[in-house]
């Protein structure tokens, strides 16, 4: 099966090893993720007000491609995919917006929120199946407690995002389960790590990012992965001691292909 | 800016009704910002309905939110005050020299592991 691929700004710099490890495990489970060629970064953040338009036109444009190919987008980085899925929310639902996108854009066919939007977690669960991925493990994780840190931008808004239950996710706890390893369940699992406010305000950031932390470890997590670049950061950078990695790593180190990969 | 149309306008571009709000204040206690701000997502709420906006146009608080969507998920009543604290930082980072950040900040904020993540939400949140 192939997709359609967005990758994202930082995957191509800071987060490569996200990238990597996911296109890597993917090709084991029988997926090629195709990147989009010349595609545009999202922006980080979707802007919920009703008169922005030119700052959704990336993801506009992307989603536009994957439905041309006929294929679902996929995104790895939390923050990508919150604002691709939100952008074609808003192209589905708010006719006023799909038609000034559309009559700005000036293509031959109107693009209307038709294409499949998927979290590469959820690919793993809806596409490839936790079932089979732990067919695939070779190298189970056995014993290891991990701590899965969904953050902000995964879950919510969940009237758009539709990926799990927004207050008690399970989506990586299985993935967690299928890779071998033991999830360990906390209560700040899904709130924020202080996000962007890192940049001017720093000490903030880190009371929001110590709590998540030490509530991890309050539980006996001997590790935190996440999907989100700026978590990770956040999380390394206000003292976490105990590893903080992305999860495609430990995908990547299950399926026996994390040293295939070029870091 | 005129009174009654920065009302209207923030209520249109944030498609936000604050008159459903039931004032349980559920959207402060849940906000990861609550202890920055000098205006509370549920004063947000208040303050637009009555339009009593002037105060907001100028406070930090607009620079606190972290765009986390949990007052938007957890409001019972679909307020969703985000929306309005949007609202009403666009209305003032829109105008002539009021970016809340410029690039010549930059380079003193990096460090060696910075995501470019960090970079363009910053800016896509505090500047136009």
């Amino acid at each position: 099966m192939k997709v359609s691929y967005f990758p994202g700004c930082t995957l191509k710099n800071k987060a490569r090893d996200l990238d990597e490890y996911a296109r890597k495990s993917a090709e084991r489970l029988g997926i090629t993720l195709e990147e989009i060629p010349d595609w545009q970064c999202c922006g980080g953040v979707f802007t919920t007000a009703k008169g922005e338009i030119a700052t959704k036109l990336s993801s506009v444009r992307a989603l536009k491609y994957a439905a041309e190919k006929e294929q679902p987008l996929v995104s790895v980085c939390s923050a990508c995919h919150n604002v691709i899925k939100q952008t074609n929310y808003a192209m589905k639902t708010d006719s006023d917006f799909a038609k000034k996108v559309n009559n700005y854009m000036a293509e031959e066919t109107p693009y209307n929120g038709e294409t499949q939007v998927h979290h590469y977690l959820e690919m793993l669960r809806d596409l490839v199946g936790f079932d089979a991925l732990k067919e695939k493990v070779v190298n189970a994780l056995s014993g290891k407690k991990i701590a899965a840190y969904y953050g902000c931008l995964l879950l919510r808004p969940n009237s758009v995002m539709q990926m799990d239950d927004p207050e008690n996710p399970k989506v990586m706890e299985n993935f967690i389960k299928a890779i071998g390893a033991d999830p360990v369940v906390y209560a700040m699992r899904n709130e924020c790590c202080g996000g962007y406010i890192s940049l001017e305000s720093p000490e903030f950031a880190k009371s929001k990012s110590n709590a998540v932390i030490e509530n991890a470890k309050a539980q006996g997590a001997e590790m935190i992965i996440t999907a989100c670049p700026l978590c990770k950061y956040n999380l390394i950078k206000n003292g976490a001691d105990i590893p903080v990695v992305y999860f495609t790593e430990v995908l990547a180190e299950a399926l026996g292909v994390k040293e295939d990969t070029n870091e | 800016m005129n009174k009654d149309f920065i009302q209207e306008e923030i209520l249109r571009a944030s498609g936000v009704n604050p008159k459903k709000c039931m004032k349980c204040g559920k959207c402060s206690a849940t906000c990861p910002a609550y202890d920055e701000m000098e205006y509370h997502p549920h004063q947000f709420v208040s303050m637009v309905e009555n339009g009593d906006i002037e105060p907001l146009l100028s406070s930090e608080s607009l620079y606190k939110c972290l765009s986390c969507f949990a007052c938007i998920d957890r409001c019972p009543r679909g307020v969703e005050p985000a929306k309005l604290v949007e609202a009403v930082r666009l209305a003032v980072v829109r105008q002539q020299d009021k970016n809340h950040l410029t690039a010549n900040d930059i380079p003193a904020l990096l460090d060696d592991e910075t995501p470019q993540q960090l970079l363009v939400s910053a800016f896509r949140k505090y500047t136009k």
